[in-house]
């Protein structure tokens, strides 16, 4: 074998020792011989797949562009389920969503004008299946996965987020799954430097054989700072740098093996990659130098599908073709195969566009952070992306056909026959739905048990093994609604971030559950005073194959984008996770909507919790409240799931954002808090948790308006809704600008510092209920440490 | 070499040369995170941060080193065990170590992963290991600075307690029965934590210091404490505390004072 000598190693010499024991198969040998058999299903391809890339190449493909197409038009990374779906994303940007859109979807990750030359740019993914098998490396992974997409934008990322789904609380494979997720998410993310600033955390036996694990970075840049993948420029040369090029991840891939002459390499590749963040901290600083610098033509991180999918969108993105030499690919592993070399999810990788006059400061960049690369190839004018092995010619495509031209199906979609009697079977009717408390014992026990339920209970044990402080811009992180970071620590410019999703109510009415998700991601991100400008969304489904979950789907995405157009925030990017089911047994649908929002300056966030110092101030309730239980945290206390999930009014939402985003501004509110799961009663409880600080409020007036008994009030799921504190001197100018925009608002109480407990009254028998507020945190708090072990015991 | 990396939100080069006073060096390793923490707490705190390179022996005559928090080489090994190599640490062994007879030895910081880097060089007694609950944590911290005769805590009162955010997964400070004696008789406890212990650490040890007093190593992070709004919870307010601050302005008027 020889060696380009043009393409030496950053570091050391490849370690290339064994001679590699297997035929290569070149496009010659396809021309020579169209009747070899390749394992096209065992890759993944159905068999009309297979034979239209037959009809693309005009001639059967070789073993390594099977390799190629197989990775490209799988579902995860050609969208080729929900492609004639997402397009409503795009159909439905108005000019107005436009105008501070840089990079919409498409590109890695969207770019939004944040001003003052400032742009960010943020993206949600999921690493649902290889976090269930291996959840730490999965977790992490994933981590490491978004990151470098944000990175690859040019932009520096500034802190992650994580929205996790798992099965029951109690059961046995819970603790096997969270702890190494937890764990996975921390052991990573902790190690890049950046903040973990919120999240959700759901328990549903739904999720039992299919945890959630989702992940969303955010970066920022200067405006001319921005990064595409695109290799133009003829001449140009064609980098791989980061970590090397292992077994890991190839998954279907290890079938091509069966090309190899030699039994004895290794066998048990795992399917899940592995992780290292010390390299892809260097990989991010690294990355940083050469933008700074102005070094990178093109780059473009190697996630799914590897070198596949780098140099097939790098070269259809530019304007010319691609040739590339696969032997200076720098390896872990030297058995490796071409077509494994091409599908290998190996960690930590990026590969760049750099001028010849370039190179040398390239590598100077490269030697500074110890951080290897190898020179591949370079940019041509062919339009054909041509990889050579040796000398000799073993892929020959049109890149497009690779990276863009995948198939797309219309699946059939069909709307679950059992969806009406589901709609029919409200929690009032139901079993749990009699007897419902209305007595101020009742009541208060109801809130006590509501609080100290799974979803409800303190998340801190998780979150507390997240660094949350690192880089000292974190305005706010978890529990609050929304993660705020500076950006400009002159001016105090920054973004506050929020991810949500009920698959409850997605589940009753994907269409408005898929909207209710924005409506709150938007009114959290709104709550803590940003203006909202972005969405992200990750779409977690079942298998799309199935005509249920597949309308699940199309009405999941139809929703969402409507309600986008209508709140005016586009989508700029965000990612499909489908086949989420075991045993026939899909996923609820699980939309996860993450919203980005501009702050002017983030010392004006506002946070959830009463603060000690606000003895006397007034609370507010913003927003009316009907009989919505049914989907409710509350239901699934008594185990309920049925009739249709709350309503949505985007337009008061809209109404909703303006007041709290103004009155952050204005610095007329020193809290304020969404209500969501759980309602009036858990917002309440959460507000006075924060920092165990005390409330004094009455529901009669809300029973009185809004024509709803005493147990509605506090645990209905109504939308628009939030409650704020403020003092009595903003009290006149706060309701002048509720009244002025229609908006109903009513004066719940009082902030109580001293009484160290969250006292309720209203028109029920015994007509109030305290709660202290140290009984409360006790059982709110050891809900998850009982489960998994207290962080301040030894294990 | 300087680091060209950006401070986030001032994408000048670095917050150096802006002020006149003590010059304050931040090593940067490879996987070191708060590098530009440290170096906005040295500006806000009166100093001049200037970038220090791990692969560099210069201290390019800084007056005072910190070694801020991270995972240099991925804490691969162990924490701090690779970085305690680098050329750097040669340099600030002779500067800060125990052959160094100036009658003002460098003043060096180490928190959290320089803190392990400072023990590996065995510039401070004991070592770090695994937290005893075996997990990574993030939380605020009180701490009560019983040594204010080194450079770093000069402006603490005796006893004052202050909090600060601490983060770690190899935080368990611990040393040997005869160590740790000698130790506390010769009060270099520079910093203990108060409330319930976070990892099992000899004594509730959250800081310590060398013979001489110039080398202090702290496991929590005063730099994060620095700027109201970012930092820990206190009375005033969420995220308002800024205790942290006082270690850099220490520093500075030590510094500042020694000169004059």
């Amino acid at each position: 074998m020889t060696q380009n000598p043009a393409a030496q190693p950053g570091n050391g010499e490849p370690e290339l020792t064994d001679e590699p024991q297997f035929s290569i198969d070149t496009v010659d040998d396809a021309a020579a011989t169209p009747q070899t058999e390749l394992p096209w299903a065992e890759l993944g391809l159905k068999e009309n797949e297979y034979t239209s890339i037959g009809e693309i190449l005009g001639r059967r493909p070789t073993a390594a562009e099977l390799a190629m197409y197989s990775v490209m038009w799988a579902e995860h990374c050609s969208y080729k389920s929900s492609k004639v779906h997402l397009r409503q994303f795009g159909d439905k940007v108005t000019d107005r969503m436009k105008q501070d859109l840089m990079v919409g979807i498409g590109e890695n990750a969207g770019v939004t004008d944040l001003g003052d030359g400032w742009a960010v740019t943020f993206k949600i993914e999921s690493h649902n299946s290889p976090s269930f098998v291996e959840p730490y490396q999965g977790a992490a992974t994933g981590i490491g996965g978004i990151v470098r997409d944000i990175i690859s934008m040019g932009a520096r990322p500034v802190a992650v987020m994580d929205p996790l789904r798992f099965g029951d609380i109690d059961h046995a494979d819970t603790h096997r799954v969270l702890p190494g997720v937890v764990s996975g998410i921390g052991g990573y993310g902790n190690s890049l430097g950046l903040p973990n600033i919120g999240g959700e955390v759901v328990f549903d036996s739904a999720y039992q054989g299919n945890p959630l694990v989702n992940a969303l970075a955010v970066g920022v840049m200067r405006h001319e700072d921005l990064r595409l993948a695109n290799a133009s420029g003829v001449g140009n040369r064609v980098v791989l740098f980061g970590a090397r090029t292992g077994g890991d991840g190839i998954g279907g891939a290890s079938i091509l093996s069966s090309e190899s002459f030699d039994e004895s390499k290794p066998s048990k590749r795992p399917a899940v990659q592995v992780g290292d963040p010390f390299a892809e901290k260097v990989l991010i600083e690294s990355c940083l130098e050469l933008f700074h610098n102005e070094l990178v033509e093109g780059i473009q991180d190697l996630g799914a599908a590897g070198i596949s999918c780098a140099t097939s969108e790098l070269a259809s993105n530019g304007e010319g073709g691609m040739h590339v030499e696969l032997t200076n690919v720098l390896l872990r592993d030297p058995t490796l195969t071409p077509g494994e070399i091409l599908m290998s999810e190996s960690q930590e990788r990026m590969m760049a566009v750099v001028t010849p006059e370039n190179a040398a400061a390239f590598e100077a960049v490269m030697s500074r952070w110890n951080v290897e690369y190898s020179w591949l190839g370079e940019v041509t004018d062919t339009e054909r992306l041509v990889i050579d092995w040796d000398g000799e010619t073993i892929v020959d495509v049109d890149p497009r056909t690779v990276a863009h031209d995948g198939p797309v199906y219309e699946r059939p979609y069909q709307r679950p026959s059992a969806q009406d009697a589901l709609q029919a079977d409200s929690f009032r009717a139901s079993a749990g739905g009699e007897n419902l408390p209305a007595t101020a014992e009742d009541l208060g026990a109801a809130v006590v048990e509501l609080m100290s339920s799974p979803n409800m209970a303190d998340k801190s044990w998780i979150t507390n093994q997240f660094d949350r402080f690192v880089g000292g811009n974190t305005a706010l992180s978890q529990p609050d609604d929304a993660g705020v970071i500076r950006v400009d620590e002159e001016s105090g410019l920054g973004v506050g971030l929020s991810t949500d999703g009920n698959s409850r109510y997605t589940y009753l009415d994907p269409y408005a559950g898929a909207q209710l998700a924005l409506a709150e991601s938007y009114r959290n991100v709104a709550t803590s005073g940003a203006v909202p400008m972005a969405v992200s969304d990750c779409l977690n489904f079942g298998s799309p194959e199935d005509p249920d979950v597949m309308w699940q789907f199309s009405e999941a995405v139809r929703g969402l984008s409507d309600a986008c157009q209508q709140l005016e925030v586009p989508v700029t990017g965000g990612n499909v996770s489908l086949y989420n089911q075991t045993a026939g047994q899909p996923i609820p649908p699980t939309p996860i909507v993450a919203v980005m929002g501009r702050f002017d300056d983030v010392s004006r966030r506002t946070p959830s919790g009463f603060q000690r110092w606000a003895d006397g101030q007034a609370i507010y309730l913003l927003g009316t409240t009907a009989d919505e239980l049914d989907g409710s945290e509350y239901a699934r206390l008594r185990h309920h799931l049925g009739g249709t999930p709350p309503q949505v009014d985007l337009a008061a939402e809209k109404t909703l954002g303006e007041i709290l985003i103004n009155a952050s501004r204005d610095g007329m509110i020193d809290s304020a808090h969404d209500l969501s799961q759980g309602g009036l009663a858990a917002a309440l409880a959460e507000m006075s948790l924060r920092f165990g600080v005390g409330s004094r409020t009455s529901i009669d007036q809300v029973c009185e308006r809004d024509g709803v008994d005493p147990f509605t009030a506090l645990f209905s799921e109504s939308q628009t809704r939030a409650v704020v504190a403020l003092p009595r001197s903003e009290e006149l100018r706060f309701t002048d600008m509720t009244t002025a925009r229609g908006f109903p608002a009513l004066r719940l109480g009082v902030v109580d510092a001293e009484s160290g407990g969250i006292e309720v009254s209203g028109p029920f028998e015994g007509s109030s209920f305290g709660i202290g507020i140290d009984e409360l945190k006790e059982s709110w708090s050891s809900v998850i440490p009982s489960r998994f072990g207290a962080p301040q015991d030894p294990a | 070499m300087s680091t060209e990396s950006p401070l986030i939100g001032s994408f000048s080069a670095s917050p150096a040369q802006q002020l006149d006073g003590a010059r304050i060096g931040v090593v940067t390793f490879p996987g070191t995170l708060d590098d530009r923490d440290a170096a906005r707490a040295v500006t806000l705190g009166g100093g001049t941060a200037v970038s220090l390179w791990h692969g560099d022996e210069s201290l390019h005559g800084v007056d005072a080193v910190i070694l801020p928090g991270g995972f240099s080489y991925g804490d691969y090994l162990r924490a701090g065990a690779l970085a305690r190599f680098a050329p750097v640490m040669n340099t600030l062994i002779k500067e800060a170590g125990a052959q160094q007879t100036s009658s003002s030895p460098l003043p060096v910081l180490g928190i959290c992963n320089g803190f392990q880097m400072l023990t590996e060089a065995h510039l401070l007694p004991g070592s770090m290991i695994n937290n005893d609950h075996l997990k990574f944590i993030c939380k605020d911290q009180v701490l009560r600075v019983e040594n204010t005769s080194t450079a770093w805590t000069a402006q603490f009162t005796a006893d004052e307690l202050i909090a600060v955010p601490m983060k770690n997964q190899e935080g368990q400070y611990v040393t040997s029965a005869q160590e740790l004696e000698q130790i506390e008789t010769e009060g270099r406890v520079v910093f203990r934590y108060v409330g319930d212990d976070p990892n099992g650490s000899r004594n509730r040890i959250a800081g310590v210091t060398n013979e001489r007093g110039n080398v202090v190593g702290l496991m929590p992070h005063p730099e994060h404490a620095v700027e109201a709004g970012y930092g820990p919870d206190d009375a005033t307010g969420m995220r308002n505390g800024t205790d942290g601050l006082t270690v850099f302005t220490s520093v500075v008027s030590s510094l500042a004072g020694g000169q004059q």
